[in-house]
């Protein structure tokens, strides 16, 4: 018990919380941001894994860590516009589509690696993202590790919170979007275009998620592996149930997310010999089913979440 | 005010859709008065462009996003969305302005999904008058209102048609017309037959031009009521929302009687309808069919004790819209040896079952094997009746059987239901339609705010201020 | 100006032509990664096809490779069917595999008329559990099932890893993370020599010859489509919805077991934690590119199963990343749900005579 107490009062422990939380929020903001307009994007998966291959290849060809970051959002947004094309104006299965999504920007990513390093034993390796030294702060003393140690993504990822925040609930845009979700009819007879707030929705979406997978290995790692997103999609898309659409406790549910898996890594150690280590790996998706089964039945879907719409038919 | 008055199906809905841009005509053109009082052509399929023209509409189903207030539903669209922050001050004030003086007040910052239904609709209003409009277009507006509250609306916008507002009102009922429209313009099936100046106007005219010949009327025969069938003894349900609620509700409904439940809907009707439809247990209370309670509440129940249900929404409660029509027809009975045996179907038994029932009920469409989508509303409507009809029910559940149907098609719905009274059944008839219920009830009750009270006289007026909750 | 119109009834042609299609535009567009890889475009066609069609032993290798995504892809369309999203057909088919390496190495000395059938229930047994468990949570929680069967994917494979290293962990197997072998008379005898295709494509067949016929001719699959088609109306009708759903995940479930069965216990002889290059999810896109329908399963099973095979002799050959295997079933998902658009919904352009006004 006093283990846990030390634990949870460590400074490296919510350094890695964060640091285990940011690809994390990256990926709810954006799903949020697909499902706020009324469209469930299942690509998130696949998206996470491009965004993933591309930022990293970015680097590895030269562009720069800066440019990573944009290559990797260019190619989530192009993957959210095939999935917009389907679901939004041909109104598709948002579920079968976005699985498909999933498949196609997986297997692209793969084969382009493939392709690209035909006969590597071991990955190539770029300079990655260091922590953002900020003189003084850093040496607070407990906020200094914490916070001021990040790399720069994890700003970003921070800040992406305030800005989702700030267009959906303070900008015309954002109203607009959160009356697609809830009713395409009502945006459609103020004459605004309904496909193109989705499909826009759905882009930045996208986007954002790439930028989780561009965490992975432009930060937290330093090179591409096949697998390496192993599910963290999956958990945004449960995670986005939790927080209720709210970009708020999204941010809060990937931080708890966070910290129960960095708590599992340590306790993996304190416990390991009576445990078997799978249990430990298990837990995220255990807590994620959890968290699913808390939040289902009182969350607050967006009233057109997964409701095609064509115009012109009323 | 013009009057745009036709039957369900008349094509008054798709011509102002069109004019608003929402469809897209196959052929000719609108021509509007700009602001220099030039005529000019309207660029056509773009709601926006209405909207720059003048023209706003005020739909019969809500345009009404429901997680937004009232506020920021009629500034939509009206900002450009490239702007980083809202002006609600100067949108609130032009608003406010707008309110008192037309006298259509709403809570500007409340969730539209919590207002009532009359406010939403004033909402709607709003919304055309902040985007300055000249020409205002009605869908149906009174469809959700008391007929108090629909004489205060009308009243309100004559106000403004006479400070220069021009308004086009689209109804099916021709009192309403009459009472409040200056000129009235008739549609049938997709064609302008008659346009004439509402002082001029008369009430039998009007209607044969609607229908296209004098309206049936159905026969009516006084009859004894027998035994209670159904009885509902101090039932409440709590729902989810208030529509889905109905507290202290005591209804019994006896052999060779329609029972009409009168209301505005969205006041309890649902929860009533999905009671005796078997889909919700009561929270509190009892419910008997012929003297035995009910203990088991699920449809499969409910239609093995001789109850047959026909369904508010048909297409989304009534059909599988992908089935076929001979599936559709079997729906309820699929545990009848004369459908199956050891779980396999009898597609013999269910063909010849289909034909038969569609020939009887006259249920048109390409066919049984094609899927119950294609038929048109009232065939819908004929399939749910030989579906439930042909199980010889004991009680009848019609809730809005005539919603949506044509004068011909209701009259059939009137005489099967008057055919099933007389055989002997007890029916719950709910509708909207206050009309219908005095034409065809023995009985009639009016619901409001989940309960249920008797109308002791058949007058229209009283059972209108029932309705709004303002007589006990 | 265009408009999307709803068709009438898509004609037969279509429901037929268009998965044809979507497959041959799929395999049409792997050109451009091939040229991607700068590889000669032609011959990689010639090899992709000599490794399906070359010899007897290429053929009946897509045969082996067609007989786990039959069971998927039947997985799949039944549950689609319904309308209930199991996409955890993968976790679904590691449950069946490990109940069959449990009972199958040696719990049970039976002779095969006695141990097979034990195997194959066992096996379906634990891949329903594996669907009835998201149902659950779908019924009683309200959770969705896509996210919770796609969680359960994970967490049955980390199982997996864990039982291998545990109590399935095979004593003589030098360490290695793998299970004892089944018993010889467990195993799904072979159908030709030295080929290593096997009974389980019987019985894959078999399943979804009933399966078809289930479906159409049974109240059981009335209901089922019910449910998918409109579960509010199926509900008013009287049909136990959750009832039936409960029964489709039971059966979706089983079948996805049944393909970790066929696969321990008549290919491989024991468990690995790559026994499944994702015949899960392949599944999916197999029953998609079936339109739902039973029997088509069969069909785009060997077609998929062939793009796999087919890709591998061509990657081996010309050492082109055997991935573009992956695109190409991916593309011809996508093009297959275009192509249900366009069966369902007709685009017109609206032909206006425009009067000229002054």
């Amino acid at each position: 018990m006093m283990d846990i107490l030390q634990i949870l009062f460590s400074e490296s422990f919510w350094a890695a919380s964060l640091r285990i939380a940011t690809p994390l929020i990256f990926g709810v903001l954006g799903a949020l941001l697909c499902e706020k307009s009324g469209v469930l994007n299942l690509g998130i998966e696949g998206i996470f894994v491009a965004g993933a291959m591309a930022g990293w290849m970015a680097v590895w060809l030269g562009l720069g860590l800066w440019g990573g970051v944009i290559v990797a959002a260019c190619a989530g947004a192009f993957f959210g516009l095939v999935h917009a094309i389907l679901t939004v104006p041909l109104g598709l299965s948002q579920h079968v589509s976005g699985l498909g999504i999933t498949m196609f920007a997986t297997s692209v990513s793969y084969f382009t690696y493939r392709t690209a390093l035909p006969n590597v034993s071991s990955p190539p390796r770029i300079e990655p993202f260091q922590a953002l030294d900020i003189p003084l702060l850093s040496d607070l003393p407990f906020f200094g590790t914490v916070l001021f140690q990040q790399t720069a993504l994890t700003w970003l990822a921070l800040l992406m919170v305030i800005v989702v925040w700030y267009v959906l609930y303070r900008t015309p845009l954002g109203m607009a979007i959160q009356a697609v979700g809830d009713n395409p009819d009502s945006v459609d007879a103020q004459g605004l275009s309904v496909y193109g707030l989705r499909i826009g929705a759905v882009m930045a979406g996208s986007a954002l998620m790439a930028l989780g997978g561009a965490f992975l290995t432009m930060s937290a790692f330093d090179a591409f592996f096949f697998g390496m997103v192993n599910g963290r999609g999956w958990i945004c898309i449960a995670l986005v149930i939790f927080a209720s659409w709210r970009p708020g406790k999204a941010l809060l549910g990937a931080l708890l997310f966070g910290a129960f898996d960095a708590l599992q890594v340590r306790l993996q150690t304190e416990v390991g010999a009576l445990v078997p280590g799978q249990v430990f790996l298990m837990a995220p998706y255990i807590l994620s089913i959890i968290a699913l089964m808390i939040a289902a039945r009182r969350a607050d879907y967006p009233r057109a979440l997964l409701t095609p719409w064509f115009k012109g038919q009323r | 005010m013009l009057a745009l008055l036709g039957e369900n199906g008349a094509g008054k809905t798709t011509l102002m859709n069109m004019l608003f841009g929402h469809y897209m005509p196959d052929a000719g053109n609108v021509e509007v008065v700009d602001q220099q009082g030039q005529l000019v052509p309207l660029a056509l399929g773009h709601p926006q462009a209405a909207l720059a023209a003048g023209i706003g509409m005020v739909h019969q189903h809500f345009t009404l996003a429901e997680n937004l207030n009232a506020l920021d539903n009629i500034v939509l669209g009206s900002e450009s969305l490239r702007l980083f922050k809202r002006n609600r001050s100067g949108a609130r004030r032009k608003i406010e302005g707008i309110m008192e003086h037309t006298g259509l007040n709403v809570q500007l910052d409340v969730p539209v999904g919590r207002l009532s239904v009359g406010e939403r609709q004033r909402v709607e209003i709003l919304k055309a008058l902040y985007r300055d409009v000249r020409i205002l277009v009605l869908d149906e507006p009174t469809a959700v209102l008391t007929p108090q509250e629909a004489d205060t609306l009308f009243e309100k916008i004559g106000a403004m048609t006479r400070e220069g507002l021009s308004v086009i009102f689209i109804s099916h009922k021709l009192r309403e017309v009459l009472a409040f429209s200056q000129r009235i313009a008739v549609l049938r099936h997709g064609v302008k037959v008659g346009e004439i100046a509402t002082k001029d106007a008369d009430e039998r005219a009007i209607a044969r031009m609607m229908v296209g010949a004098d309206t049936p009327k159905i026969p009516r025969e006084d009859m004894a009521a027998g035994d209670d069938v159904l009885q509902l003894k101090d039932v409440s349900i709590v729902g989810r929302a208030k529509r889905d609620s109905i507290t202290h509700l005591d209804l019994s409904v006896r052999r060779h009687e329609i029972v009409g439940v009168a209301g505005v809907s969205g006041n309890g009707q649902s929860a009533l309808a999905a009671l005796i439809s078997g889909l919700v247990a009561p929270t509190s209370g009892t419910v008997a069919i012929d003297d035995a309670p009910v203990s088991m509440f699920a449809p499969q129940n409910m239609v093995q004790q001789g109850i047959g249900r026909i369904p508010e929404d048909r297409h989304h409660n009534g059909i599988v819209g992908d089935m076929s029509v001979a599936e559709n027809m079997v729906i309820e009975r699929l545990g009848d040896p004369q459908i199956q045996s050891r779980g396999l179907l009898k597609q013999d038994a269910i063909t010849a079952n289909a034909q038969r029932l569609a020939s009887e009920y006259d249920v048109r469409g390409p066919g049984v094997h094609a899927r119950a989508r294609l038929l048109s509303g009232g065939n819908i409507q004929k399939m749910i009746l030989a579906r439930v009809f042909e199980q010889d029910p004991k009680l009848i559940l019609a809730n809005q059987p005539t919603r949506g149907l044509d004068m011909g098609a209701a009259a059939e719905v009137a005489r099967r239901l008057l055919e099933a009274r007389a055989r002997g059944a007890g029916v719950v008839l709910i509708s909207d339609d206050l009309d219908e219920i005095l034409s065809l009830a023995d009985r009639i009750f009016v619901i409001h705010d989940g309960q249920l009270v008797a109308a002791e006289s058949r007058d229209r007026e009283e059972i209108g201020l029932m309705m709004a909750g303002q007589v006990a | 100006m265009i408009r999307i119109e709803p068709r009438q009834a898509p004609s037969r042609l279509m429901t037929l032509g268009i998965p044809v299609l979507s497959a041959v535009i799929a395999l049409a567009l792997a050109t451009i990664p091939l040229a991607f890889a700068g590889a000669s475009i032609g011959q990689a066609y010639v090899e992709m096809f000599k490794g399906v069609f070359g010899s007897v032993f290429a053929f009946t290798e897509m045969l082996t490779r067609a007989t786990p995504l039959i069971f998927t892809g039947l997985a799949a369309a039944l549950a689609f069917r319904a309308r209930l999203w199991n996409i955890g057909a993968e976790g679904q088919l590691y449950l069946g595999a490990m109940a069959a390496v449990a009972v199958g190495s040696g719990a049970f000395d039976l002779p095969a008329i006695f141990l097979i059938p034990v195997i194959v229930i066992l096996g379906c047994a634990a891949g329903a559990v594996g669907m009835v468990v998201p149902t659950v949570l779908k019924s009683r929680f309200g959770a969705d099932e896509v996210v919770t069967t796609l969680l359960l994917n994970f967490i049955i494979l980390i199982f997996l890893q864990m039982m291998l290293e545990g109590a399935l962990k095979d004593p003589m197997g030098l360490g290695w993370p793998q299970s004892p072998p089944i018993l010889d008379q467990g195993m799904l005898p072979p159908l030709m020599d030295r080929m290593r295709v096997h009974s389980g494509l019987i019985i894959a067949l078999v399943v979804a010859v009933i399966a078809q016929f289930m479906l159409v001719r049974s109240v059981w699959g009335f209901k089922l489509r019910a449910v998918g088609e409109n579960a509010a109306a199926a509900g008013h009708a009287g049909i136990g919805v959750n009832r039936s759903l409960m029964s489709v995940a039971i059966v979706s479930g089983a079948l996805a077991g049944m393909a970790g069965v066929s696969e321990v216990a008549g290919l491989k002889g024991y468990l690995t934690a790559d026994i499944s290059p994702g015949f899960g999810y392949t599944g999916i896109v197999v029953a998609m590119l079936a339109g739902l329908s039973p029997i088509g399963v069969v069909i785009s099973a060997m077609f998929i199963a062939s793009v796999f095979v087919g890709a591998d002799s061509m990657s081996r050959a010309m050492g082109v990343s055997s991935y573009l295997a992956d695109l190409v079933v991916s593309i011809s998902l996508l093009c297959v749900l275009i192509g249900g658009f366009s069966a369902r919904y007709r685009i017109t352009r609206i032909n206006r005579q425009r009067e000229q006004s002054a």
